[in-house]
């Protein structure tokens, strides 16, 4: 067994929340730079021009580079060999998170219920989830997740007939339905398969792959260029003033199904892509 | 936003919005305030009760944004606009009440519109994703209400130059349909 201190993972995790907080990924950063190339709307190279220009304030500043700093969500690939010392993993990972945040001077979201309504004041709890893995690594790879887009998310269980064609159609339709709102240009995580809540999840996982990266599927990575080529000719643009670069990236996770099964969850992201990770 | 901008002062008048059209570029300066969705429920529980407003609405702009906390020195964090629909619900009771503008994101409610035509209100886009280049524009910032709210608290702020486009003038006009509309090119699903 290897040992780790949580005190550790709790220092990483701060970190992660400033860093993905203040610099956009170089990945999303290179797609936003071929988009302003790309897109023809004058408006629509306007909005990417200051959203690069934001990026760069921020970087400098180390100061939030969207003020919905977000859902701090984390995936967790823990090695089986690994055992914590020093306390609970869970309560490390949400040290993490308030110190980063409160360290960070980025914004608290997070209410302690959908109901009720207040305000946890300190972003926690993060929303955190396992893969145990063979061997004793630990990488932690967080998403930030702004509102504004996620409310414009949707999943759909459509059944083997209706299949591809249909999950295209479902795609499309959320996005033409989220038009401006969820702040394009997007980028655009599907999860297809297992149950319910598994597409959801795969749908979120799939934004923490670096943008633009396809599926190692050639058939994943050849719906992917369909899609965005669709996506693109929406017209919806950059802050959804009109023009060609709706998405900057789609990403498909799929997983194994039931027979009579085609769930389809489309988890969109707005142009404040924000991973980082690491590994312990 | 390639066009000079149209610079205009807070308040507005009716008349000073009456000019805008939908696309123009506008840079604002003087007070506006901020509110999003926990103060716009307040406010409108305070209408329905008949209490008075943190602040008169007549000829002003409000900014629906939630900030992050600011860095010392600076007097507001990063603060770019929120989802503006999600207040949607409570606009038309500001407008009547004489609300000149709104800033945010994201498109409105047909009975929005129809108030902010009735009523002369315009409602102004701002790039959501440049909140840091946003708050280099607000010079003063100031809880006027609703402390306990926290980042959803109202403010009053001090903006000079601060860019935003208009999306829905008097007339009807909607950048965002019309942005569409313009660049669409699935031909099947017109």
């Amino acid at each position: 067994m290897r040992e780790i201190e949580t005190r550790r993972v709790t220092d990483a995790v701060r970190d992660l929340c400033i860093e993905a907080n203040t610099r956009l990924p170089e990945e999303h950063l290179r797609a936003l730079r071929r988009a302003l190339d790309e897109e023809e709307s004058a408006i629509g190279r306007e909005v990417i021009e200051k959203l690069l220009e934001n990026a760069e304030v921020a970087r400098e500043e180390c100061i939030a580079f969207c003020q919905d700093t977000g859902y701090a969500v984390f995936f967790v690939e823990l090695g089986q060999e690994v055992r914590f010392v020093g306390g609970e993993i869970g309560g490390a990972i949400d040290e993490g998170v308030r110190r980063g945040y409160e360290e960070g001077y980025l914004r608290k979201s997070i209410v302690r219920s959908p109901i009720e309504r207040t305000n946890t004041g300190d972003n926690t709890p993060a929303i955190v989830y396992y893969d145990l893995v063979p061997g004793d690594g630990l990488k932690l790879t967080m998403l930030v997740k702004g509102a504004g887009c996620d409310n414009m998310s949707a999943l759909k269980m459509f059944t083997p007939a209706e299949g591809v064609p249909a999950m295209k159609r479902f795609v499309l339709e959320t996005i033409e339905e989220a038009g401006p709102n969820a702040s394009p240009p997007l980028t655009v995580g599907i999860g297809i398969g297992g149950p319910f809540e598994k597409a959801a999840q795969l749908a979120k996982k799939a934004l923490t792959r670096p943008s633009g990266e396809p599926n190692l599927d050639p058939e994943l990575a050849k719906l992917e260029r369909e899609l965005l080529e669709e996506i693109n000719a929406t017209g919806i643009g950059p802050a959804g003033y009109g023009g060609i670069v709706t998405a900057l990236a789609v990403h498909i996770e799929s997983f194994p199904t039931h027979i009579a099964a085609f769930p389809v969850a489309v988890n969109l992201d707005c142009h404040s892509h924000r991973t980082a990770s690491v590994e312990l | 936003m390639s066009a000079e901008p149209t610079h205009l002062e807070t308040p507005l008048s009716r008349e000073g919005i009456e000019a805008l059209k939908t696309g123009d570029v506008v840079h604002l300066h003087g007070v506006i305030y901020t509110a999003r969705d926990a103060a716009h429920a307040r406010k409108a529980d305070a209408i329905e009760k008949g209490v008075p407003l943190p602040f008169d609405p007549e000829g002003q702009v409000v900014y629906f944004t939630g900030p992050a906390p600011a860095k010392p020195g600076h007097p507001i964090g990063p603060a770019g606009p929120t989802t503006a629909s999600r207040m949607d619900p409570y606009s038309p009771l500001l407008i009547e009440r004489g609300l000149r503008g709104m800033i945010g994101k994201g498109s409105r409610s047909e009975e929005v519109r129809k108030a902010m035509r009735e009523h002369g209100c315009v409602y102004f886009g701002a790039v959501e994703g440049t909140a840091a280049l946003l708050a280099r524009c607000v010079k003063e910032a100031e809880i006027i209400a609703y402390e306990d709210l926290g980042a959803e608290a109202i403010r009053r702020l001090v903006v000079e130059d601060f860019p935003v486009v208009v999306v829905n003038d008097l007339y009807g006009g909607d950048l965002y349909e019309e942005g569409r509309k313009k660049w669409r090119r699935l031909a099947s699903r017109d």
